[in-house]
């Protein structure tokens, strides 16, 4: 190779390596919405329950079947009690739409907002289990003293797999911030 | 000294500190990159011997518990980022322009640059130790939300990161550059030596996974900073996503700092066995297979997040595959020492022990592949005896190796083989007095990372620091071997061992600083 | 031999001991130089505990041969005794060999392991669920049919650790409240965190799982003896990562019913 191919060559080189370099660093972003759509698919982390909310064709109720719901809830740098619904497990058929109600009191004087964000597990269930009215769905704000109650209402997908025989639901509050993506 | 290889160019050797600030000499930027890899080992070996002091016996004696997630912090970024990657890339500078026939390497300039960015970015990495908050703290993993709660000191640590990669992807571009463009005339592909070869695979795993450890930094910057909530739940992040991330990169990362260490092994042990490698070819393809595999066996790393069942069982069985190109490359080794004619010369003795215990660390490695156990494994000291006999015995003893197999062509005198003899066994024993009682702790129970631990783990872990003292201080004796044989000794002849293969050793030791102006001739 | 000299270095250290270094050495009743895995006491534990036997005696046998075959080379194919060297730089007969049986070494071992997660996942027909939170630094438990919630901390005083006092038995082992379990009773735990990734581990119990912020993880254990059973957090979360035991006791399921019967009046 001539000294002058030799340096077009080794810059054509370097380009092209330069240009996948930023690609990959572009790839680690886009794994981002990736991994969304991974757990959507998996149900990974109990994430699609929060994307399955709109259910178009209702569903047909199967009687012959039983799945228990339960039900938990954390509170998490916000000053406000959580309670769970009166019944900590529920027992559903799926296709059925079922409403309970969590109970939020707020600690202090001041006006608080906070977010709950919801955890579904096992995680192959996740995907089965479609909310169509929730509290985390939006922002929640509660004057000071104030209680409130929050309605979820939710749906298990008959298509749920035959094995899975409980579902337990859960909400992490969190204080809501601005820059806060809706996370319903 | 001067001889007809060399008298292209006026073999002049620039003179004081300008040389090395300035140098784009490939055997210059070599030596940087070897004494610096050296001078972090060192660094990154005294944060371990205050863990190792720490953890002498139960109470807490030395240092306090957040000072100790500190130093097993710094220490894993020092010698992954700072001794293992750039010893690494200092062989490669020394050594592959003279492989394959390369007056220098193909971007000289970038060379230069890509070193010294190094010592910056070290020095931002250790000076975090000092600013209000302390160090990073949260493991080299630097798992949010826990790197979200850390001081200035894991934004430094982001930035060291930063600069750190960007310094590897440069010399990765480098070295392919070089090799694809630069061999001499006849040194096709498949005649390469094998150095060559993992260093390429290697230098394109570097260039596709740090790009994607910037990226997860990046985010945890602007998660702590510029309100994104890539990670966190209450903003509609998750904090796995980053472990996801992480590990797309982590696992290559571990072949990054391994293939060039099976590259060196498979140099020096057809030397000193006197007898060609055996399986050239099923040695390329063994490396390549690995280097694909690494990127889809990377959520091993955190069985117990709670991944679906679908997902374990993938990642426990793609892992499990790694077992098999891997056994390839040490059977090859293995038939490449039978019914050979052995001598056991330092760089020998160095390159059976990493053959004998980077096979501990496979088989440990398969043991940890099997989810269902790895729940009991995950996070114990099985996973610290595990990896150090990994990397450690791995890409350490092997570049010990070559450091002894090619120090009298780099300083034109042999080493005190005496001297090296014993600090090859005071190495290895004492290894294995510090990281073989750390399998039994982790069966019995003693998680990773902490600094205090109950009673009935107090005698391996006084074992263990025995031994890890024993072995920081061992490796002074590799110092003065260097030194001596820089300042004098025997005389090293052009081809220093019995008659060893590559081009390198065409060329009179010391190498002189242009060497292969004019492309040699290969058969 | 090795034994012996761990015996030695053993009273060596005994000696030490005696010389000033106060209360660092175990009490007779801990396990002393363990070097296996604890005795398992849930199905899940013994699964795993039998998985890790066989999977270690077979990289044992591999790693014997391995090692044989280095050593015989390094004695038998020496320059000094004469050896000559072969020419040979390949064969394409025991390449496929050491490619095939390793390949069928490891579908032997994934058959066992595939069942055992399955058993492991399966966190159907629970008889009662325990919500396990963990905070830095400790673990709350909530029995969720009950309506009892608790704290559970260290309990071993901070003397002990810098040493200006002797070490307990169980020492950073200790919590001031224990979580209590029936016998025999199939537990699902709910685990999630407040802040930072815990992950709550009790060796005996079986395998561990991240407690995840904003998540819910969920594993299950069925005791089959009572007892007291000691684990740690396994997930690096912050300064005092090392001082969050986990003790849990498993009693026969009256005791079980009066002990939820006094904590329910507790609170």
């Amino acid at each position: 190779m001539t000294e002058r191919n030799l340096r077009k060559s080794n810059r054509r080189v370097t380009g092209w390596l330069s240009l996948w370099v930023v690609g990959m660093f572009g790839f680690g972003y886009a794994l981002v919405p990736l991994y969304s759509v991974f757990c959507e698919i998996t149900g990974l982390n109990g994430k699609s329950a929060t994307l399955s909310e709109v259910s178009a064709a209702p569903l047909t109720i199967d009687k012959s079947r039983t799945v228990t719901v339960e039900f938990t809830v954390n509170v998490s740098g916000i000053p406000w009690r959580v309670d769970r619904p009166e019944t900590v497990r529920l027992n559903v058929h799926p296709g059925e739409a079922t409403t309970v109600i969590y109970e939020a009191h707020s600690l202090v004087d001041a006006m608080t907002a906070g977010q709950a964000v919801p955890s579904v597990t096992p995680a192959k269930a996740a995907r089965h289990f479609r909310k169509t009215e929730c509290f985390c769905f939006t922002r929640q704000e509660l004057v000071g003293g104030e209680s409130k109650l929050m309605p979820v209402t939710f749906v298990v997908d008959p298509k749920l797999p035959a094995e899975v025989k409980t579902i337990t639901l859960s909400y992490e509050v969190y204080p809501a911030n601005e820059n806060l993506t809706n996370s319903s | 000294m001067t001889t007809a290889v060399a008298d292209h160019h006026h073999d002049e050797v620039p003179k004081g500190i300008t040389r090395w600030l300035f140098t784009t000499n490939h055997k210059d930027i070599g030596t940087l990159y070897l004494w610096f890899s050296f001078i972090m080992f060192l660094v990154g070996g005294a944060m371990a011997l205050v863990i190792r002091a720490e953890l002498f016996m139960p109470g807490l004696q030395v240092v306090n518990p957040h000072f100790y997630n500190q130093m097993v912090t710094v220490h894993a970024l020092v010698m992954i980022f700072g001794a293992v990657m750039p010893g690494f890339v200092g062989f490669a500078n020394w050594m592959l322009p003279m492989m394959v026939g390369a007056p220098d390497m193909a971007l000289p300039r970038m060379n230069n640059w890509s070193f010294w960015l190094l010592p910056f970015a070290t020095t931002l990495l250790i000076a975090s130790l000092f600013v209000p908050g302390g160090g990073p703290a949260a493991g080299w993993t630097i798992y949010p939300p826990l790197s979200i709660q850390g001081g200035m000191g894991v934004d430094l640590t982001i930035f060291t990161i930063h600069i750190l990669g960007m310094s590897s992807i440069l010399g990765a571009i480098n070295i392919i550059a070089t090799i694809l463009n630069m061999r001499a005339p006849g040194m096709t592909l498949m005649k390469m030596p094998l150095f060559v070869w993992t260093w390429v695979i290697t230098a394109f795993l570097l260039i596709a996974a740090m790009p994607v450890l910037a990226g997860a930094v990046t985010m945890l910057l602007t998660d702590r900073h510029f309100g994104t909530a890539f990670f966190s739940a209450a903003g509609g992040g998750d904090p796995v996503m980053f472990q996801h991330i992480f590990w797309f990169f982590g696992h290559p990362e571990v072949y990054i700092l391994i293939l060039p260490a099976f590259g060196i092994i498979s140099q020096v042990i057809p030397t000193f066995a006197r007898k060609p490698l055996f399986g050239y070819s099923s040695m390329v393809f063994a490396t390549a297979a690995i280097a694909f595999l690494s990127f889809i066996v990377w959520a091993h790393h955190m069985y117990t997040v709670g991944m679906p069942l679908s997902g374990e069982l993938f990642f426990m069985y793609s892992t499990m595959l790694i077992a098999i190109p891997t056994g390839v490359k040490v059977f090859n080794w293995l038939a490449t020492m039978w019914r050979g004619s052995m001598t056991f010369e330092t760089p020998m003795l160095y390159a059976i022990a990493t053959v004998a215990l980077f096979t501990v660390g496979g088989l440990t490695g398969l043991m940890m592949a099997i989810t269902p156990a790895d729940f009991q494994y995950h996070d114990t000291y099985f996973i610290v005896a595990h990896f150090h006999y990994v990397i450690f015995c791995g890409s350490v003893l092997a570049m010990f190796s070559g450091v002894y197999y090619w120090l009298p062509k780099w300083t034109g005198h042999m080493y005190d083989e005496t001297l090296g003899k014993v600090h090859f066994w005071l190495t290895v024993i004492s290894f294995n007095i510090t990281f073989f009682p750390q399998h039994f702790l982790g069966f019995a129970g003693m998680p990773r990372r902490i600094p205090d631990y109950s009673l009935q783990f107090a005698e391996f872990n006084m074992v263990s620091s025995i031994g890890g003292f024993i072995l920081g201080f061992s490796q002074l004796i590799l110092l003065w071997v260097v030194i001596k044989s820089i300042r004098g000794g025997k005389k090293a002849t052009a081809e220093v061992w019995d008659n060893p293969e590559g081009l390198e050793w065409t060329v009179p030791s010391p190498a002189p600083y242009h060497t292969f102006a004019t492309a040699p001739e290969v058969r | 031999m090795i034994v012996s000299r761990f015996k030695k270095l053993r009273s060596a250290m005994v000696a030490t001991a005696g010389a000033g270094m106060m209360g660092f050495l175990p009490t007779a009743a801990q396990a002393e130089w363990a070097l296996n895995l604890q005795r398992p006491v849930t199905e899940i534990a013994r699964v795993q505990y039998d998985l890790h036997m066989l999977i270690m005696y077979i990289v044992t046998v591999i790693g014997i041969i391995v090692f044989g075959v280095m050593f015989y080379s390094i004695a038998k194919f020496r320059k000094s005794k004469g050896a000559e060297a072969a020419k040979f730089d390949h064969s394409t007969k025991a390449e496929v060999l050491w490619t095939v049986i390793p390949t069928l070494i490891l579908i032997a071992m994934a058959v066992p392991s595939t069942k055992a997660l399955l058993l492991m996942e399966d966190t159907t027909e629970s008889d009662m669920v325990l919500k396990v939170t963990g905070y830095q630094w400790g673990w709350q438990y909530d029995y969720l049919e009950e309506d009892v919630s608790f704290f559970s901390k260290l309990a071993t005083p901070q003397s002990q650790i810098t040493g200006n006092e002797t070490k307990g038995e169980n020492y950073l082992l200790e919590v001031d409240n224990h979580v209590v379990i029936p016998a025999g009773k199939k537990v699902r735990l709910l685990l999630t965190a407040k802040d930072v990734i815990h992950a709550w581990w009790v060796p005996q119990l079986g395998g561990k799982k991240d407690a995840i912020p904003g998540y819910i993880n969920e594993m299950w254990i069925r005791a089959d003896e009572t007892g007291t059973y000691r684990g740690q957090c396994a997930e690096l979360c912050g300064k005092d990562h090392g001082y969050m035991p986990i003790v849990v006791d498993v009693v026969e399921e009256a005791e079980y019913m009066a002990w939820i019967e006094a904590q329910k009046n507790k609170s």
